[in-house]
């Protein structure tokens, strides 16, 4: 069995990439779908996070818990005003198929 | 024991449900899948004792973030099966380069378990005090090193906050609002008026 002591900084590094590699690959499966490439978005800003407060605790160092709150913070603000953009875009168009927004020269 | 048996819970969780959420075929299962991956990230940070930045995650993540795209998903009428036409011809493509990202990720782990670089020790500005809680330390640290990332941090909610605002507000003409000081200074005498009708005549309105 494995002890508590073989938990390592490697093993949250591990997770976190293959959460950020859920992520791209998130955005590049649902190409069509704003909706699930802006959630794709946030799944990768976690991977970060979670690898600043990894690293934070493995090195002693608070600032990396610190700048994962900045990240937080800025992750909160591209929600809210990609949502925005998302809502106006659907009342015009009535659509959100992101793959033709190649009309919005004024 | 008990704490590698909860990192493999976590962590297995948190992808499962990471996979799930760009997997779901409806987009509501989507954002449920979203905020169960957010909790399980949290658990992995209460983990090696960032509970601060845990419970923001689950506050500021599954009570803000995660509720505004379930408000926006169950809002916009919108044929989720014509969104999904792409998902089959773009998954070649997708899983190639998901491929490329993770054996370059693998190469890295694999150079650090050979040596990995050497870098430098941190200066200990920031270094966590024994005896002092997380939420001490972040506090102490982010209202006296990081005060003006602070204030820019909050400048940055108040700029997006109003943007959203302004980009979704619109003036309708259709409707008919309700006009209270109209409605207030109306007299009796302009509402009502005395008729006396011939028998057999109507009144015209």
């Amino acid at each position: 069995m494995i002890g508590p002591s073989s938990i390592g900084i490697e093993h949250y590094i591990v997770v976190s990439s293959i959460l950020f590699v859920l992520g791209v690959l998130g955005i590049f499966l649902n190409r069509k779908n704003v909706i699930i490439i802006l959630m794709a978005i946030e799944l990768i800003l976690l991977a970060v996070n979670l690898n600043f407060v990894a690293f934070s605790a493995f090195l002693h160092d608070l600032t990396g818990q610190i700048f994962a709150m900045f990240v937080l913070t800025v992750a909160a603000g591209e929600a809210a005003i990609g949502l925005a953009i998302l809502v106006i875009y659907f009342r015009r168009r009535g659509t959100i198929a992101v793959d033709d927004v190649n009309r919005m020269k004024g | 024991m008990i704490q590698a048996f909860a990192f493999y819970l976590f962590a297995v969780l948190v992808i499962a449900s990471g996979a799930f959420c760009i997997l779901a075929r409806n987009p509501v299962h989507s954002v449920l899948w979203l905020i169960v991956a957010f909790f399980n990230a949290a658990g992995l940070m209460v983990l090696v004792g960032a509970e601060f930045i845990a419970m923001l995650l689950v506050i500021v993540y599954v009570g803000a973030v995660a509720v505004l795209f379930l408000f926006v998903v169950m809002m916009l009428d919108i044929d989720f099966a014509e969104l999904r036409a792409g998902f089959v011809r773009n998954f070649p493509l997708g899983i190639a380069l998901a491929l490329v990202l993770v054996s370059e990720l693998v190469l890295g782990l694999g150079a650090l378990k050979v040596g990995g670089l050497k870098l430098g020790a941190s200066d200990g500005s920031a270094m966590t005090a024994t005896g002092q809680s997380n939420i001490e330390a972040i506090g102490a640290l982010l209202y006296s090193r990081y005060l003006f990332v602070f204030e820019a941090s909050g400048m940055i909610l108040l700029v997006a906050m109003i943007g959203a605002i302004v980009l979704t507000h619109r003036q309708r003409s259709d409707t008919r609002g309700q006009n209270i000081s109209r409605q207030v200074a109306r007299r009796p005498d302009e509402a009502t008026r005395n008729e006396r009708p011939e028998v057999g005549q109507g009144i015209q309105l």
